[in-house]
């Protein structure tokens, strides 16, 4: 909503305070000011001026030699303007006049010939050109007769207005128009009303001969009122009119079209105009459309209708679509001379199933869906009759003919000086509750503390006792209520175990080396089936779409974190950043439904990949690239930490390396899997290569316990021994460490695994793996002979399960 | 002999220190008081003493001995000491080249703001709640006071999977559930924080995904200044204590009044600039008293429990804070953006 101050001076004083303070004062006491507008920073120095002559220039075609009558002189100008004509009254900017865009015009010579200042258009003088007049769009500005030679054109042409431009919540209907802005203002500033009369002088012939109106669904149409004006002059409308429109981004177009426009604007209420004779039959019928009824509307497009929108016929054909837009073939044009006014109520619903199905939004349409205000629908259809008699120079027939069921009554709303500062935490006395209802100009009954008030019609928000809080609040000025704490004790906040864990977890693999990342949950239709944990898979989950995507790329729910963050790294890489570790904490959305019925599972994972470098730039020592046994370290790690055991398994999964991936086991169930990305993918996506991990962190959740077993801390002295296995190629190190650590216990307690060769002195198909053992017992030093059996066995045990022996 | 002796001193003394190494002292120490040593070798003569001279000889021996022992181990520690430092002067390395680098990760800078924001409620008594990302149309609207229809629909707009289900377009959802789970008969007062998507088009400006964070304090008597109260101390610790927050009103479906909160621009100190447009103040998050809808909906008599609720957008938060000026850089995971607050 664009208001222009000039014309809201009409109805409200705002004194001498600036466009910026009232700005500021509106926001704060209830409807965002989201800017200021001036339509021209400075005007001065141009005034009207009177053409005496106008002549071709004697050495430019395209140019006219004017003598133009400015007052107090007599100027020579030279105006390149096709519509400049001797005997107009024209805008003058003197030489010395400031234009905007800071364009200083002076005194110049073209061609050889002296020009004295410059004759404007609109646009010129600050107007912006979509709602200048058409006929004015590619010329000069042409004054009405009447104004005054050497009149600054300031004021004339509304030059020193300056726009507020509202940004309005769903619930301020009301200030849709400039009286419902007028009633905001006066009770900010607490200033007196001056709103404008109905009054208007009839003719000695009745509506009801002419007009007749038939509504058949009054839930969507309680209130019709046919206006009928006889004997009209389509022309021009007055000056001021034409400026304040303007200035409410408004286009002018004629004065019956314009007078609808301005009490639109003036009263909020949408109204339309027929042309009387083209409407053929008198009669309006406001009914549903038939299904597949055809009406061509004011943009000259054919409309295909639906029993689900409302529209105003002439007792046969659609002749407007209710609330949205006229039909082309009653339109206003310059041979009307009997015009049909309606001002009607549509209710919201009549009105938003048609905006959406036609796509056409207006002034009016936005106001009907809004909701109008009941009480002055009538009141503006008689200030048109007024305005167009005045302008228009009609005849305004006696009575209205109309359809009425409309309630106008007045919400009650109760209320009490003690529960409204309970509410508040306020001391508001009555008194000064009585004084912000007078300024906001509510109806009320007072019994001491206790108020009955009644809600204006045009405030539709205002029904129950919260919504008066509101109103006394923010009139009272939420600058005024105190700063206070809740009262009674407060209980210590504090995280979850599993919130507390999810933050632990991340501050692991920061502390490892990992960047957190966060990516798109939405992902397309390539990448959905990529990279399932194995656990997720076996629920054979159907994808989850979006009924309508804003694009491809954004249309399934993911069921795995990593297409998006592999996406990510590609991102990094393809700008010369190659060395990654990210890790991502999200959500997927599994449901194995293919309609979906329910909430999808919504799974917590953690995911993470790295490539590139993982040591970089070393001068003593070997530069290290990512590999699996990182991401299977951090994943160690991260499991070690969290006191949880699990297992790695070798296992081959679609879209990963053969050979180098695993499933990761907690109690014989898989949780996730790590590995590297299959190299086709990574050439694929321009990735060198890449290692991924991805964890099923409710399962983690699950089998974390909050608070550690105690464990004591051994007393007795813990002994380590080193041996080295020479064995086939294809026997894998873990296994062969499950085998010691069973054979061991319960006296060896931890076994590592130090140094793995294969090659040079070692025979074909055959590799040594040193493993480290530590015996420690929780009672007792062990000794020397009860180790050497324990040895012995294990070195047994692995000898007959691997073939091995031991490497000296 | 007793010449002899005291030859034989000055004579080992004067060696031990001319000594330039250990080695040196080693040999000295076996020369004099080796098994084969010079003052073994006088003492073995003690024997053609008389039993007279032999107590004094002896003392004199002693003194030698003791004598030329403590120079011995005088000596033996000046040349240790010499030569560690020998030792430690050929270890110096050069310190100019790099450290061995070590990997440091960080978090994301929304998960910074979030976590600050959670701890700065945890410790003024809130928990912090959760809720699902795909929402049914009764939590993510009709349970918050929006029921078919609503205009205020149209303000955001929704991904729709089903007509029942829909991607939330707002956190608001959990605190409905939370309500709903504590069936109207305890106090709330909560937090959360996640995910939410509506249907835009990316650019600097929108996200088709963002997060929000909010919070909801119900029980018995709670006043508008309270909220006042919490939204000052909060704006405080999370922006600095000297800026100011004003109130302003606003609209949203699940609150009534509802308001907007703003801080004093930091940039100019509330006399107006660029970063503020000219107003002084900077839009940080909404805000009001719970609506009575969505209380009775949720189990609460409107009557005896009121409350308050506020909601932000940690995006915005960081644009503010950070200067960070598109919002497609957090989701977009440049290498270089996210370094860059890995300490904020
Ligand atoms: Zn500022």
């Amino acid at each position: 909503m664009l208001v222009s101050l000039n014309w809201l001076k009409n109805y409200v004083d705002i004194g001498m305070i600036t466009p910026e303070e009232l700005a500021e004062k509106i926001t704060k006491s209830g409807i965002e000011v989201e800017g200021i507008e001036y339509i021209a920073e400075k005007s001065e120095n141009v005034v009207v001026g009177y053409v005496e002559s106008c002549e071709k220039h004697p050495d430019a075609d395209k140019l006219n030699l004017c003598q133009v009558d400015v007052g107090e002189e007599k100027l020579q100008i030279i105006c390149g303007a096709p519509n400049v004509a001797q005997g107009q009254k024209v805008a003058v900017a003197k030489p010395g006049a400031v234009l905007p865009g800071n364009f200083k015009i002076k005194k110049v010579k073209l061609r050889g010939v002296e020009s004295n200042g410059m004759i404007c258009s609109l646009q010129e003088l600050g107007i912006e050109e979509k709602y200048v007049p058409k006929d004015a769009v590619d010329g000069i500005y042409v004054f009405p007769d009447e104004v005054a030679v050497g009149e600054s054109v300031e004021t004339l042409l509304n030059l020193n207005d300056a726009v507020l431009e509202f940004d309005l919540t769903p619930n301020r209907a009301d200030a849709l128009s400039m009286l419902g802005v007028a009633y905001e203002v006066a009770a900010i500033l607490d200033q007196p009303l001056n709103l404008p009369d109905e009054d208007v002088e009839v003719a000695d012939e009745d509506a009801n001969q002419y007009i007749s109106v038939k509504v058949e669904d009054k839930e969507l149409n309680p209130y019709y009122g046919a206006f009928l004006i006889k004997d009209l002059e389509i022309k021009p409308s007055p000056l001021w009119m034409s400026n304040y429109l303007m200035a409410a981004g408004i286009r002018p177009i004629n004065n019956v079209v314009d007078i609808t426009n301005f009490v639109l604007m003036e009263y909020g209420q949408p109204l339309h105009a027929f042309d009387y004779d083209r409407l053929e039959t008198g009669k309006i019928l406001v009914r549903r459309a038939k299904q597949e009824e055809k009406l061509v509307t004011l943009d000259d497009l054919e409309r295909t209708l639906s029993g689900d929108h409302l529209v105003i016929t002439n007792g046969e054909e659609p002749v407007a679509l209710a609330g949205v837009m006229g039909g082309a073939s009653t339109e206003v044009n310059d041979n009307t001379t009997t015009v049909l006014l309606e001002a009607a109520y549509f209710a919201p619903a009549a009105v938003r199933k048609t905006v959406r199905d036609t796509g056409l939004r207006s002034e009016s349409s936005t106001r009907f869906e809004k909701g109008i205000d009941p009480n002055r629908v009538r009141r503006a259809g008689l200030r048109a009759c007024q305005l167009l008699q005045k302008y228009a120079g009609g005849a305004v027939l006696q009575n209205a003919v109309e359809f009425d069921e409309l309630d106008r009554t007045e919400k009650i709303v109760e209320m009490n000086t003690n529960e409204i500062n309970k509410r508040l935490g306020t001391e508001i006395s009555s008194e000064e509750i009585v004084h912000i209802l007078k300024k906001l100009r509510f109806n009320f009954e007072q019994n001491i503390d206790d108020f009955i008030v009644y809600a204006p019609t045009r405030r539709g928000d205002i029904s129950i006792f919260e919504d008066m809080l509101e109103e006394v609040a923010r009139i009272y000025g939420y600058d005024n209520l105190p700063f206070t704490l809740p009262a009674g004790a407060s209980q210590a906040g504090a995280l979850t175990a599993k919130q507390q864990l999810k933050r632990d977890i991340k501050n692991y693999l920061q502390g490892a080396g990992l960047v957190e990342t966060i990516t798109y949950s939405l992902t397309n239709e390539e990448k959905i089936s990529k990279l399932i944990s194995p656990e997720i898979k076996e629920q054979n989950p159907a994808p989850v779409a979006l009924a309508m995507p804003m694009s491809e790329d954004h249309k399934f729910l993911r069921l795995s974190q990593l297409p998006e963050l592999l996406g990510s790294l590609a991102y990094n890489e393809a700008r010369n950043q190659s060395d990654l570790a990210y890790y991502e904490i999200g959500k997927i959305f599994v449901s194995d439904e293919k309609g979906l019925t329910k909430q999808p599972e919504e799974n917590l994972r953690l995911s993470g990949a790295v490539t590139g470098t993982w040591i970089e730039q070393p001068w003593q020592q070997e530069k290290k690239e990512v590999d699996f046994y990182l991401v299977k370290g951090i994943m160690e790690g991260l499991f070690d930490f969290l006191q949880i055991p699990v297992a790695f398994k070798q296992e081959s999964l679609s879209d990963m390396h053969p050979g180098r991936c695993a499933t990761i086991l907690l109690d014989e169930k898989v949780i996730g899997f790590i590995g590297q990305l299959h190299p086709l993918l990574e050439k694929q996506i321009d990735l060198q290569e890449t290692y991924l991990f991805d964890v099923n962190l409710e399962e983690v959740f699950a089998a974390y316990s909050n608070i550690p077993a105690y464990s004591q801390i051994p007393k007795y002295p813990s002994i380590a021994r080193d041996i080295a296995f020479i064995l086939d190629e294809e026997v894998q190190a873990g296994d062969v460490k499950a085998v010691i650590e069973k054979s061991g216990a319960p006296l060896v307690i931890q076994v590592g695994i130090f140094d793995v060769y294969q090659g040079e002195n070692m025979p074909e198909g055959k590799k040594s793996i040193a493993y480290s053992l530590l015996y420690q017992h929780p009672e007792k030093t062990l000794k020397d002979d009860e180790i050497e059996e324990s040895f012995n066995q294990i070195i047994e045990t692995v000898n007959e399960k691997f073939n091995a022996y031991v490497r000296s | 002999m007793k010449e002899q002796l005291e030859a034989l001193q000055s004579e080992a003394l004067e060696k031990i220190k001319a000594a330039e190494n250990l080695k040196e002292l080693q040999e000295i120490k076996v020369a004099y008081l080796g098994k084969k040593g010079s003052l073994t070798k006088v003492l073995k003569g003690m024997g053609k003493l008389t039993k007279e001279e032999r107590p004094v000889v002896g003392e004199i021996a002693n003194r030698v001995r003791e004598s030329i022992t403590e120079a011995l181990e005088n000596k033996s520690e000046l040349l240790e000491k010499k030569a560690l430092e020998e030792q430690l002067e050929k270890e110096a390395i050069d310190i100019t080249l790099p450290g061995r680098p070590v990997n440091v990760g960080g978090p994301h800078l929304l998960t910074s703001i979030i976590e600050e924001i959670e701890d700065l409620f945890i410790g003024m008594g809130f928990e912090v709640r959760e809720g699902p990302e795909v929402e049914t149309d009764y939590f993510n609207f009709e349970a918050l006071n929006l029921p078919q229809g609503h205009p205020a629909r149209d303000m955001q707009d929704t991904f729709y999977i089903t007509n029942e289900l829909l991607l939330r377009t707002h956190t608001s959802p959990v605190q409905a559930r939370t309500m709903r789970e504590y069936k109207g008969e305890k106090p709330v007062k909560m937090i959360c924080s996640g995910k939410v998507y509506r249907r835009d088009t990316d650019d600097a400006t929108h996200s088709h995904q963002f997060t929000q964070i909010e919070g909801l304090f119900v029980d018995k008597n709670v006043r508008m200044s309270d909220l006042k109260g919490i939204l000052d101390t909060f704006a405080k610790k999370m922006f600095g204590q000297e800026r100011k927050i004003r109130l302003r009103p606003s609209y949203f479906p699940f609150t009534e009044p509802s308001v907007e909160m703003d801080i004093s621009c930091k940039v100019c100190n509330g006399d107006g600039c660029s970063v503020c447009k000219g107003t002084g103040w900077i839009e940080i998050l909404g805000a009001g008293m719970v609506h009575p809808n969505v209380l009775e909906m949720a189990g609460y008599d409107p009557d005896i429990y009121s409350g308050f609720a506020f909601g932000m957008g940690p995006e915005r938060i960081a644009m503010l804070k950070y200067g960070v000026n598109d919002i497609r850089q957090f989701y977009t995971n440049d290498i270089r953006f996210l370094k860059q607050y890995h300490k904020a």
